[in-house]
């Protein structure tokens, strides 16, 4: 047995593992991987109670893990957990490239457990989920995982059973590259983000599915609705809530478990008991973000310092630098910061997107000076664009209404323009070029690199390019969000490709649909939009590697993301899982997926055991994601090579809408 | 019959509220559930103070349930109550129809129904509830409406509505033909959590042409505006 368990000072170095002489310096360099949870023995943290208050770290390539209920301590209550080897989150693993990893799983609860490795390629009887790799790892037993590694960078392993990814049992997976790595950096840290409630998640299922609405204590109320008439008067604000009124919906729906229940951590620790680590100045750090919580999308910004964003789910992207990012659950992002420490001690600032909570953790040159902690954000508000509606194509009194609004604010509309007749044009206000030139010059502070790009690569394969699709006004009156104005999103990449067809069902079970879904993959989402920030979106990720040369789609798979928030039904197509036939593909088959989100949710879609190729409208720079956020009333398209034999699960990863928006994918 | 009839409640209600604590397999996309919500459990300034209630409790999954409500009031001793046992099923996204047995009691007499129903909320979120009863003698509509107005996340104002309506008279059971009688209530929560509030509230209680004669013959009062101070919970 060849596991190596190390408490090392974090400030050793790791540049000599970065130049390659790293072989026998490997357990040393480990220690840049170890949060910095050695820093808190001398502080008196509140809650951390009875689990192993160093975050372990565990080098391959064989693995010994327990799986165990172990009492923890995290917000002055003991309660319960599901924890690897007593560890909260479990240890982090380590593997390299190319070797051969052996992990034994040790199942001492009294119910099934499972291990799935996020976004790890390997054989489907090692995926780990009950029911489709395997039936689960029985009370008693151990289970023995073998595969070779094939992929490098930032990843994450839990439990695919029942709900005990809620109750601890999830670790981050440092893969280390065969080769030299391309990055260069001193200090290494995972930077782990979940979510903690101390009611029994089966409560919080329940108390959600008898209230849909049970945590959100952000609820619109009479004071909101007399400040709009105040500010525009009774008819104008009667009209701006006219729409959600006559629907029953609200724009306040973000999070299903919010900061009412939860706890927010970063690498195990509350924001009380403050994770951090201790750098000098003019190093550069690699912070590996892994957001492993069940139902918690986070907007993660370091006031005062900049993040060049290296890597997402693992695959290297060209370096972009953005103040702020948001990372939905299930995903991951590498940055790298340079913090100058000598100035300030800097707050790694996770804020929960409905801002009902954030985590939070510090790096400084002395571990006594923690940050001050930031001012969380407004509370988003859901929009028109959320709903996936198009207003300016709707002539009814409503989307008047809209537009309407939009003048109130003060914004010049009068070059608004909308040319009916081939239905998909429209015009952004104030400066903007003539709609025939391609090279729209917008005053957005979203960059347009790749629209112009692919037109660029469209005009080369011969496509037409005089259709541009532009996003709605949504005119937000709550003076906290803004409009949409300028954001552009890109031009459908491929031609029409033969759709696969299947089941869909109407009825109660769903609440909504979409009525003009776009694209917009350069809207950074709901709560992000012109907050005078750089917000990494998706059509800033570009694939470190070429693209061009993949193998184009030959067919096309679109599925909708349907629910009914109120009787918290989730489903595709309207079918839960359990009603639904398998996805049926041929190895090597290349298909096109595309999600339409007919609901107010994000929705972190992840398809086990094959890549997604996410089209981000730059055909040579295609990023390839394990984990894809479709955006409430959006689509997305993205790319797959089935080329794993076996059965895959492929779902939301929200925890408690899982169960229904699921199905399974069968490889033949 | 009527002995059944009286056991029933109370055994749906220990098996609800006790199953209601349970973890059954939650962790399916469909589980067995079960709720008792006590909507309203007061205390009013109207003649003879009554003790009142508006209670429903249900069990079942997310395409069918079995709902009991009870509404009633007791005061000096003598109790009125209307109950129900309702098949409860969604057809349409804010809509579930329902379909079953009415049982309706008053000191001296008691009468059955057949009932069916539509329960839900309509636009401008309003929460209706809404009744068809049919029995041999008779045949009437119940409404109720419900709006919640926040003041604060916690402190929370609903105004609501309570209607009745009959096709014949009924001395018996102390109820005319036409509106018959309505309730129009004010009443202002503080959700210590989601499943606990006390609550004031101020409501009118009227009653029309042939029902409010006979309340005038029984020493009653046709037309009262009360206070009334209680507790709202679920679980």
């Amino acid at each position: 047995m060849n596991t190596s368990h190390k408490s090392v000072h974090p400030q050793l170095g790791r540049r000599q593992f970065v130049k390659g002489v790293a072989l026998s310096t490997f357990t040393a360099a480990i220690g840049s991987h170890l949060p910095s949870a050695w820093a808190k023995e001398e502080f008196s943290a509140v809650g951390i109670g009875d689990i192993n208050p160093k975050q372990p770290v565990l080098i391959g390539p064989e693995f010994d893990l327990t799986i165990s209920e172990t009492p923890v301590n995290i917000t002055g209550a003991r309660v319960k957990a599901t924890l690897i080897n007593n560890s909260l989150p479990a240890p982090t693993l380590v593997w390299r490239e190319g070797e051969t990893v052996t992990i034994r799983v040790k199942n001492t609860l009294s119910v099934d457990t499972s291990i799935h490795w996020h976004g790890i390629i390997l054989p489907f009887q090692m995926d780990g989920v009950p029911g489709l790799s395997y039936d689960g790892i029985k009370p008693g037993e151990t289970f023995t995982y073998q595969f070779t590694v094939q992929q490098h960078g930032t990843y994450w392993y839990h439990s695919h059973s029942e709900f005990q990814e809620q109750t601890g049992l999830y670790g981050a997976l440092v893969i280390l590259p065969k080769k030299t790595d391309p990055l260069d950096y001193d200090h290494d840290f995972v930077i782990q983000l979940s979510d903690w409630s101390d009611s029994a998640p089966e409560t919080l299922y329940s108390n959600i599915k008898k209230m849909g609405d049970y945590y959100n204590y952000s609820q619109r109320t009479v004071g909101d609705f007399w400040h709009e008439v105040k500010t525009y008067g009774f008819s104008k604000a009667w009209e701006k809530r006219k729409m959600w009124n006559q629907m029953r919906m609200t724009d306040r729906d973000l999070s299903d478990v919010t900061g009412a229940t939860y706890t927010y951590l970063m690498n195990g620790l509350s924001p009380n008991a403050h994770w951090r680590t201790v750098i000098e100045s003019g190093k550069k750090v690699r912070l590996r973000f892994v957001n492993s919580s069940a139902m918690t999308f986070f907007d993660v910004r370091i006031p005062g310092l900049k993040m060049t964003v290296v890597a997402a789910d693992g695959n290297l992207v060209q370096p972009v630098e953005v103040d702020e990012f948001r990372i939905g659950v299930a995903e991951t992002y590498d940055v790298i910061v340079e913090p100058d420490t000598s100035k300030q001690a800097y707050a790694i600032f996770a804020q929960a997107i409905d801002r009902s909570g954030f985590a939070m953790g510090s790096i400084t040159s002395d571990p006594t000076q923690l940050a001050d902690t930031p001012e969380m954000d407004p509370l988003p508000i859901l929009s028109m664009t959320d709903m996936g509606m198009d207003m300016g194509m709707d002539m009814d009194s409503t989307s008047h209404s809209m537009n309407s609004d939009g003048e109130m604010e003060g914004m010049s509309h009068s070059s608004q323009q909308m040319d009916m007749s081939n239905g998909s044009q429209r015009m952004t206000s104030s400066d903007h070029n003539s709609m025939n030139e391609m090279k729209h010059d917008m005053s957005s502070m979203q960059q347009r690199d790749y629209g112009h790009a692919l037109a660029m690569e469209k005009r080369k394969m011969g496509m037409d390019v005089s259709k541009v699709d532009h996003s709605e006004h949504a005119h937000n009156m709550d003076n906290m969000n803004v409009n949409l104005d300028d954001i552009t999103i890109p031009m459908d990449m491929n031609p029409q490709l033969p759709q696969i067809k299947i089941p869909s069902a109407e009825g109660a079970q769903i609440g909504m649909r979409a009525m003009a879904p776009k694209y917009r993959l350069d809207d950074p989402g709901v709560g992000l939009r012109e907050n005078g920030r750089k917000v990494l979106t998706y059509a800033d990720l570009k694939n470190h590697f070429p693209t061009r040369h993949h193998p184009k789609p030959t067919k096309e798979l679109v599925m909708h993301l349907t629910g009914n928030m109120e009787r918290y039904m989730w489903s595709i197509n309207g079918i839960p899982f359990e009603d639904a036939d398998p996805l049926n593909f041929q190895y090597g088959d290349r298909v096109r997926i595309t999600f339409i989100n007919d609901t107010m949710m994000n929705h972190p879609m992840h398809l086990h055991g094959v890549w997604s190729d996410l089209e981000t409208g730059d055909e040579n720079h295609i990023p390839r994601k394990h984990t894809v956020i479709v955006q409430p009333g959006s689509k997305i398209s993205y790319r797959v090579t089935m080329d794993a034999k076996g059965d895959w699960a492929y779902h939301c990863h929200l925890l408690y809408h899982m169960m229904g928006m699921f199905r399974k994918v069968q490889i033949r | 019959m009527n002995t059944l009839i009286k056991k029933l409640p109370i055994v749906f209600l220990l098996f609800t509220s006790t199953y209601s604590h349970s973890s059954f397999a939650l962790s399916e996309y469909d589980p067995l559930l079960a709720s008792l919500r006590v909507n309203q459990l007061e205390k009013s300034t109207q003649q003879g103070e009554p003790l009142s209630w508006d209670a429903s409790a249900w069990i079942g999954k997310n395409w069918h349930k079995v709902y009991l409500t009870s509404e009633g009031e007791s005061s000096n001793g003598s109790t009125e109550s209307e109950n129900q046992l309702l098949y409860s099923t969604p057809v349409e996204r804010f809509w579930d129809f329902q379909a079953g047995l009415g049982y309706d009691e008053t000191p001296e007499n008691s009468q059955t129904w057949g009932i069916v129903g539509f329960q839900g909320l309509a636009p401008y979120f309003f929460e209706i509830n809404s009744r068809l009863l049919v029995n041999d003698k008779n045949a009437g509509v119940r409404l109720d409406a419900e709006y919640e107005a926040l003041f604060t996340q916690r402190l929370i104002l609903t105004p609501s509505l309570k209607l009745n309506a009959y096709t014949s008279d009924d001395k018996k059971m102390g109820i005319g033909s036409g509106l018959s009688s309505t309730e129009l209530g004010m009443r202002l929560r503080y959700e210590f959590s989601r499943k606990f509030a006390p609550y004031i509230g101020l409501k009118w209680n009227q009653a029309y042409a042939t029902t409010a004669d006979y309340k005038k013959e029984e020493g009653g009062k046709t037309s009262e505006t009360s206070l009334v101070a209680g507790l709202r919970f679920w679980f």
